[in-house]
């Protein structure tokens, strides 16, 4: 005869059978029997204590896109619940494969404004790939599997389980069940079939001037090996979206680096040049494609794409192929020609001559650029650092800065842009990436959104370089105000705490850099101390991000940083 | 012409939520949703008329529509042969006067008298949306006090047919 288990005991046997190892998150009343029940079960599973709800699931997110695997935040019911909203939607816009476990007001409360009830599966339901709420004890297991099922197969996504009081205090006779998941409406696509292979073949193979635009997809079909040989085999550069960063080693020769509104001006211009894209596991979104209606004008279009409603949706294609891209690739690349494209890589090195001449390594400064500051942790961490960033104008000159040559060593979040990102996330990661250094790097708007986790990060002793690029502005806000509201600086200013004190309060070392010639020997006091550091880099407040794409231009409309053989030398 | 689906889903709480919230976060009009039991124990069926008229987006509708985890099957029967009916119940002023001018219009129409008042009549007219505009029409000079539509429900003809296990959803690679 089975055991008997309680529900908030099957809620921990199905995460260990999931192979978790690690749930960030925040008891409270609704949740309380399941927290209960992990006295049982800490030996065997690792439970973070976050500061605020929304850290879980950013820590939940910062693991799961490090590892590859499934991440897990908890909390309670209501506000605790409701808490969780942004980290949600942050990794259902990138794709990233969290189950976010809720404490629910008992089944016969439900949908009578019981005190912390909060409908979370209709909150959430626009923000999760799907979401269940478990009225009996008797689904709990299958849902919990079901639930992990989905969040990491096919396109990966949050799927929140919303388990009310008395399911998890319910007990029953518990067996794990162990039939194959077999879900009528969920069957995630493998393949493509022959006559797609064969179109994409015929304009791969005749295409003059082709460009791969490779996505976060590529890193999650884990088509790193396949991109590279299709790009090398075929003779076609590469561009990469934000989150398609790692796609393929940025030395490649062959890789121009990112695109879209703070890409590079070359790969800019051979998108729009190009007379064939090939995008793989990307979803065009509007800051890479800036005006719909001038964005490659002159292309055939290939769409190697997991989730069918991304085909056509933004970019109208020739071809689109709904299946898992490293597959898609394996059919495709034994056939790929070689083809002599001298000419069309001669475009776009004289395109890159340009950018590098107005490079802003090569002004000089009397104040710190924030640019030079994450060049020099590039530098200081020879290129292997795992790098967290936040969200506006240095996360944009990471990605210009700091150069990945390796997959899965950049995490930041995409399409929904989220602020205070980085600290949770880089946290979460911390839990996995073991075998390099962490850094963080984040504005002073950021950093004050989630600065709680400074906290979680010293009570767990996180591994992580804490690096706030300090420009005292909203910094990409400030940009925006410059170029388009006349420079009326409007509630952009933003006020900071004294950060080495507040390293100090929080019991971590704290430094702050304001000469570039102090970062690297600030770095290896950081990288000599186990445990969370935090620097602070005080730059120059008026710099911007070039070159830039306004929203809604045309892609090749780019705002340049003013040319320095022929405009003043002015950095504003 | 609007755009017809057939949408096979598990019958289960909130997926008329799920489905009808995915066309507002899309910002895809609905207009009209038919919903009830299928053949099939546990499996919904659901017949969604929308105004979108552009082939792209009619696609992106459709392929929303399958990603959702608890839609079993969808066929875009638009430009299929199919029966389209829906049903109205129309309440009608009569009184004993009018009552015969009612009953003659209702009987071109192949309509049915199911309730009988001393001042008015209920109408229940079936057929193709098209015939049952004309109805209301060819009533409204009687005065018409309410109007209940079930919205139009559709059927393809032949051995087409939706699959209730959603087979259909992984060889057809994303051409749906």
């Amino acid at each position: 005869m089975a055991e008997m288990k309680t529900g908030a005991e099957i809620v921990w046997e199905c995460l260990l059978r999931e192979g978790v190892e690690v749930v960030f998150g925040y008891p409270g009343g609704a949740i309380l029997p399941t927290y209960d029940a992990l006295s049982k079960y800490n030996d065997k599973i690792k439970h973070v204590l976050v500061r605020h709800e929304q850290g879980a699931t950013h820590m939940a997110d910062g693991y799961a896109r490090a590892s590859g695997k499934v991440g897990v935040a908890m909390a309670t019911s209501g506000p605790g619940a409701t808490n969780m909203v942004t980290g949600i939607a942050t990794a259902m816009m990138d794709s990233s494969p969290i189950v976010c476990i809720t404490g629910q007001v008992t089944t016969g409360a439900i949908g009578g404004d019981a005190f912390q009830e909060t409908d979370m599966t209709g909150v959430t339901l626009p923000i999760t790939k799907h979401n269940y709420l478990v009225t009996h004890i008797d689904d709990l297991a299958q849902t919990i599997r079901e639930a992990f099922y989905i969040a990491r197969t096919g396109r990966p996504g949050p799927v929140l389980i919303d388990i009310p009081k008395d399911v998890q205090n319910a007990s029953i006779e518990f067996v794990y069940p162990t039939d194959p998941i077999d879900l009528p409406g969920y069957h995630p696509p493998a393949k493509a079939t022959d006559e797609e292979v064969a179109a994409a073949l015929e304009l791969i193979n005749k295409a003059e001037r082709p460009v791969i635009l490779a996505g976060h997809g590529v890193l999650i079909s884990g088509a790193m090996k396949e991109l590279r040989e299709l790009a090398e085999k075929g003779n076609i550069p590469v561009t990469t979206t934000l989150l398609g960063i790692g796609a393929l080693p940025a030395s490649h020769p062959m890789n121009m680096g990112m695109m879209g509104m703070h890409g590079g001006s070359w790969p800019n211009h051979a998108i729009q040049e190009a007379d064939l894209l090939i995008a793989c596991g990307m979803r065009f979104d509007d800051r890479v494609t800036g005006n719909l209606k001038t964005y490659s004008p002159k292309s055939k279009k290939i769409h190697i794409e997991i989730d069918a409603s991304e085909i056509n949706k933004n970019v109208k294609v020739d071809v689109g192929i709904h299946a898992d891209l490293g597959t898609v690739l394996r059919q495709i690349n034994p056939s790929v020609q070689r083809v002599d494209r001298s000419a069309w890589f001669g475009k776009i090195k004289d395109w890159e001559e340009d950018s590098n001449e107005r490079d802003i390594l090569q002004f000089e400064s009397p104040t710190l650029l924030a640019a030079q500051a994450i060049r020099k942790i590039w530098e200081g961490t020879n290129g292997a650092a795992f790098v967290v960033t936040d969200v506006g104008q240095h996360q944009m000159l990471e990605c210009q800065y700091y150069s990945h040559d390796d997959p899965y060593t950049l995490s930041t979040s995409g399409g929904a842009g989220t602020m205070g990102f980085s600290l949770p996330a880089a946290i979460g990661a911390s839990f996995h990436v073991k075998d390099r250094e962490i850094w963080v790097i984040v504005g002073d708007g950021c950093i004050q959104m989630t600065i709680m986790e400074l906290a979680t990060a010293v009570q767990e002793n996180a591994n992580i370089n804490i690096c706030i690029i300090n420009n005292g502005y909203l910094g990409m806000v400030r940009q925006w105000q410059q170029m388009f509201y006349e420079s009326r600086y409007v509630e952009t200013p933003i006020y900071s705490p004294d950060y080495v004190k507040l390293a100090e309060a929080y019991r971590l070392p704290g430094y702050r850099v304001e000469k570039i010639e102090d970062i690297l020997p600030t770095m290896r006091k950081a990288q000599e101390h186990n445990g969370p550091v935090l620097i602070e880099f005080v730059v120059e407040q008026f710099d911007n991000v070039y070159p830039m794409v306004p929203a809604g231009a045309d892609l090749h409309d780019m705002i340049r940083r003013p040319h320095p053989r022929f405009e003043n030398m002015d950095i504003v | 012409m609007k755009q017809t689906l057939i949408a096979l889903v598990e019958d289960k709480p909130g997926v008329l939520n799920r489905v009808a919230s995915l066309f507002r976060r899309r910002n895809f009009n609905i207009e009209s949703l038919a919903v009830g039991h299928s053949e099939v124990p546990g499996v919904s069926r659901m017949t969604i008329v929308t105004d979108e008229e552009e082939m792209l987006r009619r696609n992106i509708i459709k392929a929303n529509l399958f990603k959702m985890v608890n839609v079993i099957d969808v066929q875009d029967v638009t430009e299929q042969s199919c029966v389209l009916r829906e049903t109205a119940l129309i309440k009608v002023e009569a009184d004993s006067v009018t009552r015969g001018q009612v009953m003659d219009v209702v009987e071109m129409y192949r309509g049915r008298i199911v309730d009988v008042g001393t001042k008015t009549l209920i109408v229940e007219v079936t057929g193709e949306p098209e015939k049952i505009e004309s109805a209301i029409n060819v009533l409204t000079p009687f005065t018409i006090l309410e109007i209940m539509r079930t919205g139009k429900i559709a059927m393809t003809r032949g051995e087409v047919m939706p699959r209730t296990n959603g087979t259909t959803k992984a060889p057809s690679n994303g051409k749906h």
